[in-house]
């Protein structure tokens, strides 16, 4: 057993229902609204404790998308809520022309992203969301590691004066930030130091990243490990930098290869420091329903996969 | 002070036809067919301020039916939000006036709006915003019926009943056309021509919850009542449902679906402003 994997653990959609509570208690300008997924996504905690706050829009995320721009034009910061797969695609139209077009401060709450669904298989798996959101103008993606970090981007995305698509999951995860771990837009986290491989990684993947990292430290490999809470804007100098010390990159995220922080990593670096890479995440095709390990392992998004790429690079490159 | 509504609709629609016929292309029919309820929002119905295009309690309009902006900014420009010359800048680079309302760039637009079906959902956050922050004002969509094709139109009828919305009024522009609309069959489907599939929108809102009357939505007699009952309801949305013609205005633009979008010849200018009772050179 990886040290990542015996920390405590929680899932981020607990640590959101709270924050969302604190925010609340604190700005009158905050609201959530609910795609009829409040129990699931822990909305509810606001729906119990601030109901005057909470919204109940149905199952109609295009409307809610539409409803929640009205809201922010008169001042209202609208934290919009549902499952990553349909927020980023249902009402895809309108979040464009009436929250990215118009630069208003809607906050995309992207429950249950990635494969770990929580048994509800392929229509509900968002392997795509990064990739879309990522080349929509005007909008922030944000992909918190832990519960830490969860709460602590909240914060900044809710002040954020424009659109802000924030990926979430379901299940816990390890804690791998300190309680003092301050979040900053836009800036990548060196996580490890390493002069072998960097692993540049998003989201909860980190930790596998870092689990990973341990795995190769035991067979003499070092991992540097860049996290990328911050899709968009993206730190391109934290990795041009990580590139720089390692001259071999993996990146991994529980998402799609295409479009999402594989193709923005490579994007950056084939223009400012070519590098010889290795991809994890989804291999372009959709999930199925099935027990988180064996998801993880099947898909290839487990730290033995990304310790398998690291090793697979450093074969090419050395 | 009051105005001719019926001399702001002429200079609405003349407005128009030479905002269009000068950028080369346009949307005409849609436009020409808001042009009297454009003039009673801007000239008589709501409390707004042009010098101040962002006081917040001012009413709000939402131009769901987007392709209709020229129509909107004729209004906007003859109201004082910006000088009426602004408006031969319709559709070219840098212009503030973009082919679709963009509330970015454009003083007086409350919503950008250009991808159909999407208004009355923007329109119902704000009238949800207002009484959350304790504001009277009151909102505005105006809907067409090209639109009433997309679903997102029926969510948002929906759910403005359950939020007991009296500060929300969506009128309708039922021109019955839309850009090349439904063809009759011989085998005789419908037989409804290019009219919308849409049949009776008044009592689909009706059985959605909504007060709905139905009017002239050329006749002020008519327009400036149904406001009003809109603006005094209070625990229920209203649609007003205005029966338009697509063109209005202009006989052979009038109940054609092809002058949607379409450019203007010199020959159809001079036409056009002539039956306007514009002296043309």
């Amino acid at each position: 057993m990886s040290a990542i994997t015996q920390r405590p653990q929680a899932a981020l959609r607990e640590v959101w229902g709270e924050t969302m509570c604190e925010l609340i208690e604190q700005d009158p300008r905050v609201l959530v609204l609910d795609g009829d997924l409040a129990n699931s996504t822990k909305a509810d905690r606001v729906a119990e404790r601030h109901p005057e706050r909470f919204f109940e829009m149905g199952i109609a995320e295009q409307n809610m998308a539409g409803v929640a721009a009205g809201l922010a034009t008169v001042g209202f910061v609208p934290w919009i809520s549902s499952f990553a797969v349909f927020l980023a695609k249902r009402d895809l139209d309108q979040v464009r022309m009436v929250i990215a077009q118009t630069k208003l401060p809607v906050k995309l709450a992207a429950h249950y992203s990635g494969l770990l669904t929580g048994f509800t298989g392929k229509t509900h798996q968002s392997v795509e969301d990064l990739a879309v959101m990522r080349a929509m103008p005007n909008m922030t993606v944000i992909a918190p590691a832990d519960a830490v970090e969860c709460r602590r981007a909240m914060r900044v995305a809710n002040d954020v004066p424009g659109p802000v698509y924030f990926r979430l999951t379901r299940d816990p995860s390890p804690i791998i930030f300190e309680e003092g771990y301050r979040f900053e837009l836009g800036r990548g986290v060196v996580l490890r130091d390493g002069r072998d491989v960097a692993l540049i990684s998003t989201g909860v993947e980190t930790t596998r990243a870092l689990e990973a990292a341990d795995v190769l430290a035991s067979e003499g490999i070092g991992a540097y490990v860049l996290h990328l809470p911050t899709i968009k804007p993206l730190d391109e100098e934290a990795i041009v930098e990580a590139a720089e010390r390692t001259g071999a990159v993996v990146t991994a995220e529980e998402h799609s290869i295409l479009g999402g922080l594989g193709g923005a990593v490579a994007e950056v670096l084939s223009e400012r420091m070519p590098t010889r890479m290795r991809r994890v995440g989804i291999r372009d095709r959709f999930g199925e329903s099935a027990p988180n390990d064996a998801l993880l392992e099947k898909y290839g998004l487990d730290a033995a996969h990304v310790a398998r790429a690291a090793r697979e690079l450093l074969e090419v490159t050395r | 002070m009051t105005h001719d509504l019926a001399e702001v609709a002429r200079r609405i629609r003349v407005n128009v036809i030479r905002s269009v016929h000068h950028a080369g292309a346009g949307h005409i029919g849609g436009p020409l067919s808001a042009a009297d309820l454009l003039a009673a929002l801007y000239f008589r119905v709501m409390r707004i301020d042009p010098h101040k295009p962002d006081w917040p309690d001012r009413d709000r309009f939402v131009l769901s039916k987007g392709h209709s902006a020229i129509g909107l900014y004729s209004a906007l420009a003859l109201r004082g939000y910006f000088p009426v010359e602004e408006l031969l800048s319709f559709d070219s680079a840098d212009s503030r006036l973009q082919g679709h309302p963009d509330m970015t760039v454009t003083p007086g637009v409350d919503m950008s709006t250009g991808s159909l079906g999407q208004g009355l959902s923007t329109g119902v956050g704000m009238a949800l915003g207002a009484r959350l922050a304790g504001r009277g004002f009151h909102t505005w969509v105006m809907l067409g019926d090209g639109e009433l094709h997309e679903g997102q139109v029926w969510e948002a009828a929906q759910v403005a009943p359950r939020f007991g919305l009296g500060n929300l009024t969506a009128i309708l522009d039922h021109n019955r056309l839309s850009q090349y609309g439904w063809t009759y069959s011989p085998e005789g489907y419908a037989g409804v021509g290019r009219e919308s599939p849409i049949t009776d929108p008044g009592g689909k809102f009706r059985a959605f919850g909504w007060n709905v009357v139905e009017i002239d939505g050329h006749d002020f007699d008519q327009i400036l009542p149904a406001c009003e009952l809109g603006r005094r309801s209070t625990d229920r949305p209203t649609l007003i449902v205005a029966r338009t013609i697509k063109g209005k205005g202009v006989s052979f633009m009038e109940g054609h679906y092809a002058w949607h979008s379409k450019p203007i010849t010199e020959e159809d200018l001079r036409r056009a402003l002539g039956e306007l009772g514009e002296v043309v050179s």
